[in-house]
């Protein structure tokens, strides 16, 4: 009888310890699911001049977290629940800050994947470390070319490229009035824009434009009088360049004050904030190239006709989200590149199944779909692997409503326009 | 046509460098100090005026005679705290002892409004005279800027309290024995170099947006200036401030405006090497 009871005791020992082995990932209710965190390390300009645009940029990236571990996370094909949890430092718009911080991200904090800085040359000195340590890193508010040629296989660009930022703006003022030849670029003399204007200069000459004045101005400038001076010396019919948002928005508001007689003027970076108005009639009439903007509609329609997959929320769900989430404030195209950093993420994590680097870097490599944000596809040559070959650029520009009040218009591609252009702007 | 352009831009701003500058080299002349707490001042009056204004609702020309006074008594304060220790010591401790001051400003104003740039929309119009066109902000902080100067200078020759400064500034062991109050005069004289560097923080306020960073650029100036015009000699400041206005108003016209520093500070060591009393004379 003991022997009976204590094979019987055995017996159950043995089942009891088999149990929890049996029976399909699939069979675990997802209450139950192990939950894995994935770090996603970023440094965020909280303070220094690229504040304005890292705050919204990382406003974005955390709508996207909140919203994808409120959902429920990304299931992995081991049957497991990946949550993200984001660690940030601020770079203080200082790249060598960049470099010492996302080393620490990767080492000491563990992050899987990065997400870049914002601006192409902080994403660019993030991007060595990230490739150092083998880390895939999806760069955002970031548009360099060049970034995407030093041999780089784990960096993938959002943004359209600097090489195509304001091209479209001569298509734009071709189309509008062809009688335009002579025009003038000035930028500020950082990497991002200077790869804009010399693609922009090569573009523009090109198309049979006379570059009357060519010069770019130092980072953190405030006086414009001596470019202004420039310019009325050569009086072009355009002006094309500009940086950031605080000398792009001085310098759209010195040529106003300086009363510079132009028929079109389109800026880097600042037009597309919603700030920008604040800088009241000098910002009439100013255009500026935006990667995004909340009237632009990318949906399962056009995805269809396009013959890509839609992945992610409409645009129209995103403004609303990031709405509620920002106290109102509707979202500039960094805002929305903070979050499609996250969704391209979201998306090769789930199809790769696990977090397994060379395994996501497989499926973004080979990713074309379209989102809100546009059509997102990377190159995967080794030339320029990573750089951004499926989205364009819109055109927007700051016109008064029918109240006059100030508002940002869509203008260019003319299929996406929401009004036509105000020319000559003064 | 154009080039007077280039010229009276120039000399606008040029007018609100010499007030700068004014203010570092009567320091540097009075007391043989190097204020390195300079630019940060300068950082304070651009916020100065820009929180009366936008906290308390002022005219930022009204908030500037209020931006005035608080720089008199922040420099008398700064030089109590952590000049008159070090007055009469190596001149590498006083050198020190503004550098202390510079990074405290730097770090508490950061602190406190960030780096994020600020900007104060002030419109009084323009003048334009054929390619000419004078922004009104400009115009009336170069006539505050000579009416500080011609204060600053009704001040030092008309006031006791100013022929004191000069008295000391000439010899104060000399000035002492008369039984002028050296500690007190040397206090003043640095609380006056800090208030014409709030003012010219606070006029620049009007026109350029700025940061609690932006005043290292124009103490990279006020040296310059202080060099070419003579140190010690605050009219020689003035015009100093003139010549580099009008260098950087001209030069742009024939080279690429990025070449402007290079000049300034080729300028600088060619002064220093051939003419270290500066343009106008003053101490070497």
């Amino acid at each position: 009888m003991n022997t009976r009871f204590a094979a019987l005791f055995v017996w159950i020992f043995v089942i009891s310890l088999l149990l929890p082995t049996c029976g399909t990932p699939a069979a675990v209710a997802p209450s139950q699911a192990k939950e894995v965190k994935a770090v996603i390390g970023f440094t965020a300009s909280q303070t220094g001049k690229l504040n304005v645009e890292s705050t919204r940029q990382t406003n974005g990236l955390n709508l996207w977290m909140k919203q994808v571990n409120e959902a429920g996370g990304v299931k992995l094909k081991d049957g497991s629940v990946v949550k993200f949890e984001s660690k940030f430092y601020d770079d203080e718009s200082n790249s060598a800050r960049v470099q010492e911080l996302y080393t620490r991200l990767v080492t000491e904090d563990n992050a899987s994947f990065l997400i870049s800085p914002y601006s192409s040359g902080l994403a660019d000195a993030a991007a060595v470390i990230a490739e150092q340590y083998g880390k895939i890193m999806i760069t955002t508010g970031a548009a360099s070319d060049s970034t995407y040629k030093k041999g780089y296989t784990l960096v993938y660009q959002a943004y359209t490229p600097a090489s195509k930022y304001l091209t479209g703006a001569i298509d734009l003022l071709k189309s509008t009035d062809p009688a335009v030849k002579k025009i003038a670029i000035v930028h500020e003399n950082d990497k991002f824009s200077t790869d804009v204007s010399n693609a922009l200069n090569d573009y523009a000459k090109a198309q049979g434009y006379e570059v009357a004045l060519f010069e770019g101005y130092d980072t953190g400038t405030t006086d414009f009088a001596p470019f202004i001076n420039k310019i009325q010396e050569v009086a072009p019919d355009a002006i094309l360049g500009g940086g950031h948002f605080q000398d792009g928005s001085t310098f759209a508001k010195q040529l106003y004050e300086k009363k510079v007689a132009l028929k079109f003027v389109a800026l880097l970076v600042a037009p597309p904030e919603p700030t920008f108005a604040e800088i009241g009639e000098a910002s009439l009439g100013i255009i500026g190239p935006s990667q995004w903007e909340p009237q632009v509609v990318f949906n399962a329609d056009s995805a269809q006709k396009a013959g890509l997959s839609f992945y992610g929320p409409a645009a129209a769900d995103f403004v609303s989200a990031y709405k509620a989430s920002a106290n109102g404030e509707e979202p500039s195209y960094h805002a929305a590149g903070g979050y499609i950093a996250g969704l391209i993420l979201q998306k090769a994590i789930e199809e790769a199944g696990t977090l397994d680097t060379q395994a996501v870097k497989a499926v973004l490599d080979k990713m074309d779909v379209m989102t809100f944000f546009g059509h997102i596809r990377f190159e995967a040559g080794a030339d320029s692997h990573g750089l951004q070959t499926g989205h364009s650029m819109v055109y927007i520009q700051w016109q008064n409503d029918d109240a006059g009040k100030l508002v940002k218009e869509v203008v260019w591609p003319a299929e996406g326009a929401t009004s036509g252009i105000k020319y000559p702007i003064r | 046509m154009q080039l007077f352009a280039f010229l009276i831009d120039g000399l606008l701003i040029g007018f609100v460098y010499g007030i700068a500058a004014m203010g570092m080299t009567l320091i540097w002349g009075v007391m043989n100090v190097i204020n390195l707490a300079h630019g940060p001042i300068i950082a304070l009056g651009c916020f100065g005026v820009y929180l009366l204004a936008t906290q308390l609702g002022l005219h930022p020309y009204l908030a500037l005679l209020i931006v005035a006074p608080l720089g008199l008594v922040a420099g008398m304060l700064f030089y109590r705290l952590a000049i008159q220790r070090v007055i009469d010591a190596p001149r590498l401790s006083s050198l020190l002892a503004t550098f202390a001051i510079n990074m405290i400003v730097i770090g508490l104003g950061t602190a406190a409004f960030s780096t994020n740039p600020r900007a104060l929309d002030v419109q009084l119009g323009s003048l334009s005279f054929g390619p000419v066109t004078i922004l009104g902000t400009r115009l009336v902080a170069a006539l505050a800027s000579i009416a500080t100067a011609a204060g600053l200078y009704w001040f030092l020759y008309h006031t006791r309290p100013g022929k004191y400064v000069r008295a000391v500034t000439n010899n104060r062991a000399a000035a002492e024995l008369v039984g002028i109050p050296s500690q007190q005069v040397l206090a003043l004289s640095f609380g006056l170099g800090c208030m014409l560097a709030a003012v010219s923080g606070a006029l620049i306020a009007t026109f350029f947006p700025f940061t609690i960073l932006s005043g290292d650029v124009y103490q990279q100036k006020s040296f310059v200036i202080g060099v070419m015009g003579g140190l010690g000699h605050p009219l020689g400041a003035l015009l100093g401030g003139l010549i580099l206005g009008m260098m950087e108003g001209l030069l742009p016209a024939f080279l690429p405006t990025t070449w402007v520093p290079v000049f300034e500070f080729v300028l600088f060591v060619i002064i220093l090497l051939v003419r270290p009393a500066g343009l106008f004379g003053g101490k070497k």
